[in-house]
């Protein structure tokens, strides 16, 4: 990479944190905030203390327990082993003097929610976490990409990650979008568009008036998913928007520095002129509100359609895969996804457990009442998004709807905890993967926005938002 | 780390694509405070039935599969989380080197913090050796050499090479970077006085 000529909000970033090169030809690129959960982290602090070396700079570490939490009666962790996973973390960090908020703080939520509620999150900076999905931080302009648990180990160590620079992919979303259509809308067709490998090796800048029409919250939902879209990091160039959310935030910058760091920010974005390896213009009309149909992220189709036959695969590969999803979704081709009957409806993670997702609910199952069948839960991000919501009477309104309010974790995203389905029951989730057994063994998860959720909820069928009065 | 140079042994077809890491390691087996162990919960859901017996019909549990050493899989193997606990478990299972067209970013790093060589062939390759693997033809990879053998094949296959070098010498990465430990400071020395609001403290 050149440091003359157009730059991406990546080059920028990139160069901006790079330490040196190594002898081995790798890049030393420098790391300014470090998020730590309970289930990547203690085999990090253990090499550290095999190894006998400290944390390099403990202050620009935050760490949470999120994975393992159970979303009720949480002074008791009944499973063992997640209570040795949280106890490990509690221990660790205060041995490091890591900062950690504690089941019983308020600020404790999914460690991608509190990110940004804390002003943590800032725009040109660098972030990773032992966790996929961190790249919901890049909403804010902040190149943010997951870690397996050995480089965890390198960024506490050293506060630096070996990396090379990775391609530049702009996917620009043009246009008001059509209504009933939501971010997470967006992100699913986006995946359905360029598959779950469509990324790989590239860090994706979403562009457009599309998506710079979005909130903050709508901004993380879509680069949360990036990662489902095979790239490890989402960008969005740092606006105005992105300002207004950071100020005031606790761990954002106070006065005395304010001005300097908006001024820097704006900085960032994308030169006009800038060269990207891949593009992709989409028109946002062309999008209808999005459901998955099998267990992949890509296996994505608009509400209004119908299961896919796998005959109509292009390679003998695909018709197989789609013959397998099928088997394990219970599900025949040809049928309307409106026609899916549901057991459960899941509206929390990282993806869509924000105030705004959480008010959206509220708002479609206002004095209506779930289906007598289906057994509907809801998990704001965070403490302090569920306090909000109480604030605003949201949980009344979900309650007297028939919905289980829960405290604040990553649930049955991934039912580490006990919230997991049971083999055969199927799921509207807001979260972001419908692997096999990903919300439990044999469960059978159909990701959608909240909007699709809280209208299915109350139909107990997958419903189109355009339709539900 | 444990050094890669060179690995002869019967290699496991996976003619699935999207193996994601949760169908490698489910997420009950993420609790876990070591690193070892998760050889016996590998591909956990469809090695097991639901009442926790192996399942005789996947390809791990047959013989000679169930001393594989390699596998060959679909696209995109290893997509979805960044758990190392998915190349700790191929590991602690006795896998040392996964081939397919395609790797997940995340999971592809792991596998080289491991001693696991995972390797990229072309469609019509990973076919050749899909098929080798299926007639249980002994495989051997040379890693200096960068070539796969197996009966008749012989594919030779590109690796970075710092990867290369990192594997076949088993080097501490953290070691390694700690040497740097000077520019590091002064790096950040540089950064406290352009971007103070970085170093604020909480």
């Amino acid at each position: 990479m050149s440091n003359q000529g157009p730059k991406t909000l990546f080059d920028k970033i990139w160069s901006e944190h790079l330490v040196g090169q190594r002898k081995d030809g790798t890049n030393l690129l420098y790391i300014d905030r470090h998020l730590v959960h309970e289930v990547t982290s203690p085999q990090a602090f253990e090499g550290l203390k095999l190894s006998n070396r400290p944390v390099h700079r403990p202050e620009a570490t935050i760490a949470v327990a999120d994975h393992n939490v159970p979303t009720i009666n949480r002074q008791n962790i009944e499973d063992p082993q997640s209570k040795i996973q949280v106890e490990t973390l509690a221990k660790n960090t205060k041995e490091h003097g890591i900062q950690y908020f504690d089941l019983m703080d308020q600020r404790q939520g999914i460690v991608h929610i509190i990110g940004p509620e804390q002003g943590i999150t800032q725009p040109g900076m660098t972030i990773v976490c032992g966790d996929s999905h961190t790249s919901t931080h890049g909403a804010f302009g902040a190149l943010a990409f997951g870690i397996g648990t050995s480089e965890v180990e390198h960024v506490l160590a050293t506060q630096t990650i070996v990396q090379n620079p990775a391609k530049n992919m702009r996917i620009s979303v043009n246009g008001e979008l059509p209504f009933g259509v939501n971010s997470k809308d967006l992100i699913l067709y986006i995946i359905g568009k360029i598959g779950t490998a469509g990324g790989t090796g590239h860090v994706i800048e979403y562009a457009g008036s599309s998506i710079m029409g979005l909130s903050m919250e709508g901004r993380m939902t879509i680069c949360n998913m990036s990662i489902e879209a095979g790239a490890r990091a989402g960008l969005i160039s740092p606006d105005q928007t992105t300002f207004n959310y950071i100020k005031g935030r606790p761990y954002a910058p106070g006065t005395e520095h304010w001005d300097q760091a908006v001024e820097y920010w704006s900085s960032l974005p994308s030169d006009n002129d800038a060269n990207y390896d891949h593009e992709i213009v989409i028109d946002s009309s062309e999008i209808d509100p999005m459901v998955t149909w099998g267990t992949s992220p890509e296996d994505v189709v608009s509400v209004k359609g119908t299961v896919p036959n796998p005959s109509s695969a292009k390679t003998e590969n695909k018709k197989k895969s789609i013959e397998r999803s099928l088997e394990y979704m219970g599900l025949k081709p040809g049928t309307k996804i409106t026609d899916i009957k549901l057991d459960k409806i899941f509206i929390g993670s990282c993806t869509n457990g924000r105030i705004e997702d959480l008010r959206k609910v509220a708002s479609i199952v206002k004095d209506k009442k779930i289906a007598s069948h289906v057994q509907a839960m809801i998990v704001p991000g965070s403490g302090l998004v569920k306090k909000q919501a109480e604030e605003e009477g949201i949980d009344i309104i979900l309650k007297d709807a028939g919905f289980e309010w829960r405290e604040a974790g990553c649930s049955m995203c991934l039912g580490m905890n006990p919230d997991q389905l049971k083999p055969g029951e199927r799921c509207a989730s807001t979260s972001n993967r419908n692997f096999e057994g990903r919300q439990g063994r044999g469960g059978r998860t159909h990701l959608m926005s909240p909007e699709l959720a809280a209208a299915s909820a109350i139909t107990g069928n997958i419903s189109d938002i355009r339709d539900f009065t | 780390m444990d050094k890669f140079h060179s690995l002869k042994g019967i290699a496991a077809p996976l003619p699935i694509v999207n193996i994601d890491t949760d169908m490698i390691i489910p997420k009950q087996f993420l609790k876990t405070i070591k690193r070892t162990g998760l050889g016996v919960s590998l591909f956990y859901e469809m090695r097991y039935d639901n009442d926790g017996n192996l399942n005789k019909d996947f390809v791990l549990n047959t013989s000679p599969f169930d001393q594989s050493k390699i596998l060959v899989a679909g696209d995109n193997f290893g997509c979805g989380s960044s758990r190392e606990h998915a190349p700790w478990s191929l590991k602690d299972f006795g896998i040392r080197s996964v081939i397919s067209t395609s790797f997940a970013d995340i999971f592809y790093n792991n596998c080289f913090q491991n001693g696991i060589l995972p390797i990229v062939v072309s469609p019509e390759n990973l076919d050749q050796l899909m098929t080798a693997a299926k007639n249980q033809i002994e495989f051997n990879i040379d890693l200096p050499e960068q070539i796969i053998k197996a009966g008749n094949h012989s594919i030779n296959f590109e690796i970075e090479e710092f990867r290369k070098e990192r594997l076949l010498q088993g080097l501490d990465d953290i070691g390694i970077t700690l040497g740097y430990q000077d520019k590091i400071n002064a790096y950040e020395e540089d950064k406290k006085n352009k971007k103070p609001w970085l170093f604020k403290k909480n």
